[in-house]
């Protein structure tokens, strides 16, 4: 049995996701040799710690009641450099900004030669190219299939399982919440803004939806995904980006009528990385529904490979992080 | 390929047969003829409008030989209008000058607009029209769709391409 010591550093929604499946999959793990121990679990207001493993369920009860699972004063950096583990999960919220606090949580986890498993885009929009070096220079394991489409396999996916093919570009929707808006506005035949405020009642959009509507999210996404499967140096600045704020249901209806839905695209190649509400046909593999996320791969030997799945949702990212887990420490 | 072709006949009988044997020779396709009676040129010739199929590489000799046959070949060009394509434009689209819009594309003459759905829900709402443009290949569409764009930009509009169209 390999013991796994690690650390969540962020105990958001995606945090609590993970702390959840590493308690429903502890059998799963122990069946293919891994004890994964959780020693620390931190949140902005401080951490847990406990070297022989904290208590998830506790964990997860006093952040339901009291906010916070704070006992010692301590940051997500503090932890990585005083605690000894091999992995840190971070799952800090995006800040494509800064990189906010997953940027340094990264940067030190590198530093200490600790592996990182992570969903947190905003780091990897900012600074791929240098958070990829001190990973490779600390021998560190880094991996992010989380931070695009999130149950949905995509880095992975065209990285190790279509290795060898050139691949040509990746079209998609990698944005749920835009979806689930462009879905619902052509069934109901209801203006964005009704169906902004529906989402926001069912928690699909945030409160600020800047990010989502706007196609932010989406450009971001598309910037890991040049960078990590395209091999380019991209960052945001260098993506076309249109949102989805001026549709309107008469023009998702006309469209109807002639055979097309309107949905937020991200396109991403050598050449462009591009995102913009396109027409796309009823029939098409992209023209999936409700809040899924997909995306068409256009491959050299394989021709296109369609996948899809559901984009958000703290288990089905979680999902992803554990995929990560066990390709690192899995079979070794 | 397809490719259209304008001839004039002299108005005399046999000249249709003149006409047709070298499409005939060199195995094209004769999709239409359009034999304009009526409209003689001053030339007194009768003009003839052909759309056939052929490979590109016997173009040159079909007119050739259609000289040899004393018949006098005015245009030969691609077959225009091949590709179409709908497009979403959305934002003030009528107040900014809806025909003017449409005159940017047909003054091309690759392109034209030539279906146009709109929708004005209101005052001060944005509204939404849906065009299909034909054009002659597809390089001249994608230079109407250029055209477009940089009509779009100006007037503030949205628009919204099909997804196998390089944006």
């Amino acid at each position: 049995m390999k013991t796994v010591r690690c650390s969540i550093l962020g105990f958001g929604a995606i945090g609590q996701g993970v702390a959840e499946v590493l308690l429903m999959k502890k059998e799963y793990l122990k069946s293919i040799g891994l004890e994964v121990l959780v020693v620390a679990v931190v949140d902005s207001k401080g951490a847990t710690i406990n070297p022989e493993g904290v208590d998830l369920a506790d964990c997860l009860a006093r952040k339901r009641t009291g906010g916070t699972v704070a006992i010692e004063k301590l940051t997500g950096v503090e932890v990585i450099r005083s605690v000894d583990h091999e992995l840190v999960i971070e799952t800090t919220p995006t800040n494509i900004v800064t990189g906010g606090a997953g940027l340094q949580n990264m940067f030190a986890a590198f530093e200490t030669g600790k592996d990182v498993v992570t969903s947190n885009k905003g780091p990897l929009t900012l600074k791929y190219g240098e958070l990829m070096e001190a990973a490779k220079t600390a021998g560190s394991n880094f991996r992010f299939e989380a931070t695009v489409g999130g149950s949905m396999p995509i880095i992975n996916l065209a990285n190790e399982v279509l290795a060898g093919n050139n691949l040509r570009s990746i079209k998609g929707i990698l944005n749920g919440t835009c979806n689930y808006i462009l879905t619902r506005m052509l069934e109901e035949r209801a203006s964005y803004k009704d169906i902004l405020a529906e989402s926001m009642e069912l928690g699909i959009a945030e409160t600020d939806p800047t990010y989502d509507v706007e196609g932010i999210d989406t450009a971001c996404k598309l910037v890991i995904l040049a960078n990590a499967i395209f091999g380019l140096d991209a960052t945001y600045k260098d993506v076309e980006v249109t949102g989805i704020t001026k549709i309107t249901p008469e023009a998702l209806e006309m469209a109807y009528e002639r055979g097309h839905v309107i949905k937020l695209i991200g396109e991403v190649s050598r050449e462009r990385i591009h995102v913009a509400p396109r027409l796309v046909p009823i029939n098409h593999p992209l023209a999936v529904r409700g809040t899924l996320n997909v995306a068409s791969i256009d491959t050299e030997l394989a021709g296109e490979i369609t996948v899809t799945g559901k984009g958000a949702g703290p288990i089905e990212t979680a999902s992803a992080i554990l995929s990560d887990l066990v390709a690192i420490y899995g079979n070794r | 390929m397809r490719v259209s072709m304008d001839i004039e006949l002299k108005d005399v009988p046999g000249q249709m047969l003149l006409a047709l044997q070298p499409l005939s020779e060199f195995k094209a396709n004769l999709i239409t003829v359009l034999h304009h009676h009526q409209k003689r040129t001053p030339r007194k010739t009768v003009p003839v409008q052909l759309v056939l199929e052929t490979k590109p590489e016997n173009i040159v000799a079909i007119k050739a030989k259609l000289e040899e046959n004393g018949i006098r070949v005015v245009r030969v060009g691609e077959q225009r209008f091949r590709e179409s394509i709908n497009v979403v434009l959305i934002g003030h689209v009528v107040h900014t000058g809806i025909q003017d819009t449409i005159d940017e594309i047909d003054k091309t003459g690759f392109a034209e607009v030539v279906d146009l759905s709109l929708c004005m829900p209101g005052i001060n709402l944005l509204s939404s029209a849906l065009i299909r443009i034909d054009a002659v290949g597809k390089e001249d569409l994608q230079k109407a769709l250029d055209i477009l764009k940089e009509v779009s930009v100006k007037k503030d509009l949205l628009m919204v391409l099909p997804i196998d169209i390089h944006a």
